[in-house]
């Protein structure tokens, strides 16, 4: 069975070194990775296993690795700065573990952020952020203060922020990290939504239980993608290209 | 087209929303804000006020200079510190009149010249109306011209009345009236000092009295005779006032009237003057030169007091960045360049610095409204435009100067380590 939905992420040969002194710490170690349009991915794996670093690397952030990342069928490892913080700011949304809100101004103007910095006019602005916010259930706080919120209510505003591009990648570090076990459950429900609509999802837990939500889980140790299955594993409409499979595509 | 348009646009665009995140910024830090533009306040406040002051008093000064007369010379007697003349009686250092003769062939730069005598602190008799303090002045007719002060009414003093040293005199109109003289008073006799002098005509009006003047004549009013006149009464104490042919040859007429004099003194090569030159333009330059040296001095104190101002916006806007690094890396994060993060911070810099040159440049108003109210010597002193402009100036160059640091450490931060920032 061939999967003819788009390719969001293309990752070849990835490793991402980080030097301390002398040593070397090899964070990425020669990492392949393939993740299609509408995927909902959990990325797994204990403390220094590499997830962060990877998430940085997929979300942008980082330019200091070797190898191909190509993000929607654009080389962005040949980018440079300012490309890749257009690219950041047009197709990725970032969901961290403690929520980044701007303390001084409303969940209306932190939804705002991402779109200040592509010239969108105060009023489209304004739209496409109330739209954001009542994707995520939240129309009716648009003018509260995160100091008003709850914490779930704030990673709600920021999974709205996240959104309000329309990205071609949500990534979310630990996004429930900060969060009780039942606002854990909004979100990812949340999540569930978001994916049922369509949005690629990549999110890192080592949770199980938030793991649970994702149609396939990949797991890492010491900088290596060590299994990577569909979840549940017998599902048959978690989409999986495997990654001999991608490798050959490539060669091909 | 559309291109070239983009990028002002953009640039524009960028400028807006930053100045309202500043303002943002500095309405959340009300009090740090205040206090962290206190030194730019002092600043441009001292920049104003200095150039208020300092504008303000030169044009006083000059202003009365020149309705004192520019190329005016005065020539009075001086005992000299050393050479054979240190012990002269005054006596024998006085002007006497033949020393001056020819002095307008021998000095071609100068215009005209008049002896100056003065006795003072008399008392004026018409009738029964007497006017006390009295100055009585022995003038040539050469002064009407180089005091500006023609005579309005009769006419000048002659060469007869000089020869003869006639009982005439000249008085000017608030005399006549205190004296209940007629309006058309020519051939009236006025008692002055005991004597009897016949009105030959009116001068015109003492003009408004400016600061060097005031210093110069304490009676309110003048008698004036011929020189020959004062002179048979008693040896007065004589002052010579000399026109130059124009500002530009003062100094060469001032040379001219020098060797005159010394020549026809008797002085020997070598020996010091037994007389002091002064031109109005000597000191008119004399005060420029001073005024410049303030100047200096001022704009040294200002430049010292906005550089501690710049330094305290600096510091604040470390302070800033280093509380607001998470946000940074935020707003890296989801696609902000360097250049907007460095815009942020600069405009944030900048616009603390303008708020501190608005309050600074209304300080400065009123520190300058006080002075003028302080002393009437100051009371032309005003905050001209220019200096408005010139202390914003200064305000926005601080903020972009000092802020720029600052900026560039927000703008080079790694969004990843921002973000991990604690
Ligand atoms: N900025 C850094 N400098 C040096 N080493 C780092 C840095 N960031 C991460 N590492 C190291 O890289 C490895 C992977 O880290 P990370 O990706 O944060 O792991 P995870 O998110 O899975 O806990 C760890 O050994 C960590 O110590
Ligand atoms: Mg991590």
């Amino acid at each position: 069975m061939t999967d003819t939905r788009r390719t969001i992420i293309r990752v070849r040969d990835v490793s991402r070194i980080y030097r301390v002194g002398t040593e070397e710490i090899r964070a990425l170690d020669h990492v392949d990775l393939e993740v299609r349009q509408n995927e909902y991915v959990a990325v797994m794996g204990h403390s220094g296993s590499g997830k962060s670093t990877l998430m940085n690397l997929l979300g942008c952030l980082d330019r200091a690795y070797t190898g191909l990342y190509e993000l929607d069928g654009v080389a962005v490892s040949s980018m440079n700065d300012a490309q890749l913080a257009q690219v950041r700011n047009e197709r990725i949304g970032f969901v961290f573990q403690s929520f980044e809100m701007l303390n001084r101004t409303n969940a209306q103007k932190n939804v705002e952020l991402p779109l200040i910095y592509s010239r969108n006019g105060w009023w489209s602005r304004r739209q496409r952020a109330r739209e954001a916010l009542e994707r995520v259930g939240l129309a009716d706080r648009r003018l509260h203060r995160p100091n008003q919120l709850s914490g779930g209510q704030k990673q709600r505003v920021a999974v709205a922020r996240a959104l309000v591009i329309n990205p071609s990648l949500l990534l979310a570090d630990e996004p429930t990290g900060n969060l009780d076990s039942r606002t854990s459950e909004e979100i990812l429900a949340l999540f569930d939504q978001l994916h049922r609509e369509g949005q690629t999802i990549l999110l890192v837990t080592h949770e199980q239980d938030v793991a649970r939500h994702a149609h396939r889980i990949i797991r890492m140790k010491d900088g290596n993608i060590v299994s990577d299955e569909p979840n549940p594993p017998q599902a048959p409409v978690a989409p999986v290209a495997s990654s001999d499979a991608g490798k050959a595509e490539v060669v091909a | 087209m559309k291109d070239l348009l983009h990028i002002p646009l953009g640039i524009g665009f960028l400028l807006f929303q930053s100045t309202c995140l500043a303002l943002t910024e500095i309405w959340a830090n009300k009090m740090r804000s205040v206090l962290t533009t206190l030194g730019i306040v002092i600043g441009v406040a001292s920049v104003t006020a200095v150039i208020a002051a300092l504008t303000g008093l030169k044009s006083k000064v000059l202003h009365d200079v020149e309705s004192f007369g520019t190329n005016k010379i005065y020539m009075w007697v001086q005992r000299p510190d050393s050479g054979p003349q240190r012990n002269a009686s005054w006596w024998n250092l006085r002007f006497v009149p033949t020393q001056l003769e020819g002095l307008t062939d021998h000095c071609p730069s100068v215009a005209e010249y008049t002896r100056v005598g003065r006795i003072g602190r008399l008392t004026v008799r018409h009738g029964e109306r007497t006017v006390d303090n009295i100055s009585l002045r022995g003038i040539d007719p050469a002064w009407h011209s180089i005091e500006h002060r023609p005579v309005v009414l009769g006419r000048l003093f002659s060469v007869v009345d000089e020869e003869q040293a006639r009982n005439v005199c000249l008085i000017d109109p608030d005399l006549r009236d205190k004296l209940m003289l007629d309006r058309d008073c020519i051939g009236q006799t006025i008692l002055a000092g005991g004597r009897r002098y016949a009105v030959v005509g009116i001068v015109e009006r003492r003009p408004e009295m400016s600061m060097i003047g005031e210093l110069m004549q304490e009676e309110a009013f003048d008698v004036f005779v011929p020189y020959a006149t004062l002179r048979r009464l008693r040896e007065p104490w004589c002052e010579i006032i000399a026109t130059s042919k124009s500002t530009a040859v003062t100094d060469e007429a001032q040379a001219e009237l020098r060797f005159f004099l010394r020549k026809n003194r008797g002085i020997k090569p070598g020996d010091p003057d037994t007389f002091r030159l002064l031109s109005i333009q000597s000191e008119v330059k004399k005060f420029n030169d001073i005024a410049l040296v303030v100047t200096l001095v001022a704009g040294g104190v200002v430049a010292i007091s906005l550089l501690v101002g710049g330094i305290g916006i600096m510091n604040i806007m470390l302070v800033s960045v280093s509380e607001r690094t998470r946000e940074i890396g935020l707003r890296k994060a989801v696609g902000a360049r360097r250049s907007a993060i460095l815009t942020q911070f600069l405009v944030e810099a900048v616009v603390l610095c303008l708020f501190g040159g608005l309050v600074g440049v209304a300080l400065g108003q009123l520190l300058t409204t006080i002075l003028a109210n302080a002393n009437p010597v100051l009371s032309e002193v005003a905050v001209p435009g220019w200096a408005i402009s010139v202390s914003f100036g200064f305000a926005v160059a601080v903020g972009i100067g000092f802020g720029m640091f600052p900026a560039i450490k927000a703008a080079n931060l790694d969004p990843i380590e921002a973000l991990r920032h604690e």
